[in-house]
C-alpha cells in the first residue's frame, strides 16, 4: 500500500524555505527510509519564492501568477511516497520525519485504480 | 412467530459483534465481514422461526457466514486475489500477537475495538462505528445515543468504514507502548455502550442489560490487560456502581424508578463493594481522570443510606472536578441537580436556566425533565407541566414517557383549585 507523506512546514524563512530542521536530520531520515526498503519516491521542493500558479478559466484564458505566498500558513516543502503494509506503519514513518517536529505531515493513501 | 422473532433478535444482539470480529480476523476486510454477517442473520430470520433456534446459534451463524464469504470470494476472483494480498501484507506488518504471559488469548473483538477507536478516525465516528459493528446496535439506535438524525449517522458510519478500508487502518491490538495513547478512545466507546445498555434510547424496554453487561465484560478484559491504567479501573468501577442499582431502577411494570424512590435494599451490595474499591484505585497514585471522578460520584450515591443523608456537598465538589477535566453541558445539568439537593430547588433552577440554548441539550429529554421537577417543587405548576410535556415529546422509550406522564398528571392535579 502506497502512502504519500506531505511535509507541511508551519514556519518559513524569508525565501519560503522550511525553518528549524537541520540538513543532517533530513539526511538521516532519508537514509532510514531508503534502508527500510519502503521508498517509492520523494522530493524536496525548492523555496516557495520560486513557485508559480497557473489557472485556466472556463473560456480557456490562462492566468499565471507569482506565488502563492503570504496567505498560506502551511507550506508544502516536499514529500515521500512510501510502500508499507498499513496506515499504522505509515503514521510511524510520518512521526519519525523531521518535518513532523517543525510542522506537520499529512498522510494520504495513494489511490489504487485496479490491480 | 412474534415470540420466535424476539428470541432470534436476542441472539443477534449477543452474537453479531462476536461474529463480525471473528470474520474480520479471518478475512481482514470489514465490508466483507459485515456483508456476510448480515446475510447469515437474514438466513437465520428465514429459517429459525420455522425450524426453531439451533442449539448453538452462534456456531450456526458463523458456519453460514463463512460459507457465504467463500461463495462471495469464488464469484469475485479479483476481490479474492486482492484480499489475499491484503492478508499477506497485514501479516508482514503485524504478526499475530503473543498471548499475555500466563493469560488468555485476546478477545477477537478487542482488535476490532482498537480499529474502530483508531485515532485516524474522527472521534465521533469511533464510537458510532463500534456501536454499530461490535455492539450490534442499529443505525437509528446509534443515532439516538449521539442525539443526531439517523441519516446523519448512516453517512458517518459509511464514511468511517470507507476510511478504514481505503486508508487501510489495520485490525490489531496496539503494542504495549502504544496502548496508553490509544486507550481513551476505547474507554469512551465502552462507556457509550454501557450507557446505551443502561438506558436504551428507544423502544419498549428501558434497560438493555445485555449491552451493559457486555460493556462491563469488555472493561474487565481491559482491566486485566492494563492493570496499571487507573482510568480503566475508574470506568469499570463506574459501570459496576451504576449497574449495582439495576434491580431497583425499574418497577414491576418496567417503569423507571428515580434514585429518590429506589429501594436501596435491592442494590447489589457485593457489586458496590467491587465498584468502590475500583473507584479508590482509580483516584489513588496520580491526578484524577474523568472516569475515576464519575466512579467516585456513583460511589457517594451508592454508599448513602437514603437521599437525605447523601453527601450532596461532596457530589457537587466532584462535579466541579469533573467539569474541570471534561467540560460538558450534561455535566453542568447533573451538577445543577446536585446543587438543587444541596441548596434548594431555586438554586438548581437558576443553573439549569443558564443552560438554555445549549445545542448539545437540545433534544435531550433529561434537561426539560430536570427543569420540570424543580419547577414543580417550587410550586410553579403550569411551567412544570409545559416542561414535562416537552420532555415527553423528546423521551425515546415508552417507560420513560409513562413515568414523565405520571409526573405531569401529579403536577396538573396539584394545580387544581
Amino acid at each position: 500500500m502506497k502512502y504519500m507523506l506531505l511535509i507541511m512546514a508551519n514556519s518559513v524563512d524569508d525565501n519560503g524555505g522550511a525553518a528549524g530542521c537541520t540538513v543532517e536530520d533530513w539526511m538521516a531520515y532519508d537514509k532510514e527510509v531508503q534502508d527500510a526498503g519502503i521508498m517509492v519516491s520523494g522530493e524536496s521542493l525548492a523555496d516557495l519564492v520560486t513557485a508559480t500558479t497557473v489557472q485556466v478559466a472556463a473560456d480557456g484564458a490562462r492566468t499565471v501568477t507569482d506565488g502563492p505566498f503570504a496567505e498560506t500558513r502551511e507550506v508544502l516543502g516536499g514529500f515521500y511516497v512510501i510502500d508499507v503494509p498499513d496506515l499504522d506503519v505509515a503514521l510511524d514513518w510520518a512521526a519519525r520525519c523531521p518535518g513532523a517536529r517543525d510542522g506537520a505531515i499529512v498522510v494520504r493513501p495513494v489511490a489504487d485504480f485496479g490491480a | 412467530m412474534g415470540e420466535a422473532t424476539t428470541s432470534v433478535e436476542a441472539v443477534f444482539r449477543e452474537e453479531r459483534g462476536r461474529l463480525l470480529a471473528a470474520l474480520v480476523r479471518r478475512f481482514g476486510d470489514l465490508d466483507l465481514a459485515e456483508e456476510v454477517t448480515s446475510e447469515a442473520i437474514e438466513a437465520a430470520l428465514a429459517h429459525w422461526p420455522a425450524d426453531g433456534v439451533p442449539s448453538k446459534p452462534g456456531a450456526w451463524l458463523m458456519t453460514t457466514a463463512r460459507r457465504k464469504a467463500v461463495d462471495r470470494l469464488r464469484r469475485d476472483q479479483a476481490f479474492a486475489a486482492r484480499l489475499a494480498i491484503l492478508q499477506v501484507e497485514a501479516d508482514r506488518a503485524d504478526p499475530v500477537p503473543a498471548p499475555e504471559p500466563g493469560g488468555e488469548l485476546p478477545d477477537e473483538r478487542l482488535q476490532l475495538f482498537f480499529t474502530c477507536a483508531h485515532p485516524a478516525l474522527a472521534a465521533e465516528d469511533r464510537t458510532a462505528l463500534t456501536l454499530r459493528c461490535l455492539a450490534g446496535l442499529t443505525t437509528p439506535e446509534v443515532a439516538r445515543a449521539f442525539l443526531v438524525e439517523s441519516a446523519t449517522m448512516a453517512k458517518r458510519i459509511t464514511r468511517a468504514k470507507k476510511k478504514i478500508r481505503e486508508a487501510r487502518i489495520p485490525f490489531r491490538v496496539p503494542g504495549a507502548d502504544e496502548l496508553p495513547g490509544r486507550l481513551p478512545g476505547v474507554l469512551q466507546v465502552l462507556y457509550s455502550i454501557f450507557t446505551e445498555g443502561y438506558a436504551a434510547s428507544s423502544g419498549a424496554n428501558l434497560q438493555r442489560l445485555d449491552l451493559a453487561e457486555e460493556a462491563i465484560r469488555l472493561a474487565r478484559i481491559l482491566r486485566r490487560l492494563l492493570p496499571a491504567e487507573r482510568e480503566v479501573a475508574g470506568l469499570l468501577g463506574l459501570m459496576l456502581l451504576v449497574h449495582a442499582r439495576r434491580d431497583a431502577r425499574t418497577g414491576p411494570g418496567g417503569e423507571p424508578v428515580l434514585l429518590d424512590d429506589q429501594d436501596r435494599s435491592r442494590w447489589d451490595a457485593p457489586m458496590i463493594t467491587d465498584g468502590s474499591e475500583l473507584a479508590v484505585a482509580a483516584l489513588t497514585g496520580g491526578p484524577p481522570g474523568p472516569y475515576g471522578v464519575q466512579a467516585a460520584i456513583a460511589a457517594v450515591h451508592d454508599e448513602a443510606a437514603d437521599l437525605a443523608s447523601t453527601d450532596w456537598a461532596q457530589i457537587v465538589a466532584l462535579y466541579d472536578v469533573l467539569h474541570a477535566l471534561a467540560p460538558s453541558p450534561v455535566v453542568r445539568l447533573n451538577r445543577a441537580a446536585a446543587v438543587a439537593m444541596r441548596d434548594g430547588p431555586q438554586a438548581g433552577l437558576d443553573l439549569l436556566d443558564a443552560l438554555a440554548g445549549e445545542p448539545l441539550l437540545r433534544g435531550h429529554h433529561p434537561y426539560p425533565a430536570a427543569r420540570a421537577d424543580l419547577l414543580h417543587r417550587l410550586g410553579r405548576h403550569a411551567e412544570a407541566a409545559a416542561a414535562y410535556r416537552e420532555a415527553i415529546g423528546l423521551a425515546g422509550t415508552e417507560p420513560e414517557r409513562a413515568m414523565l406522564q405520571r409526573r405531569l398528571d401529579a403536577t396538573e392535579r396539584t394545580d387544581q383549585p
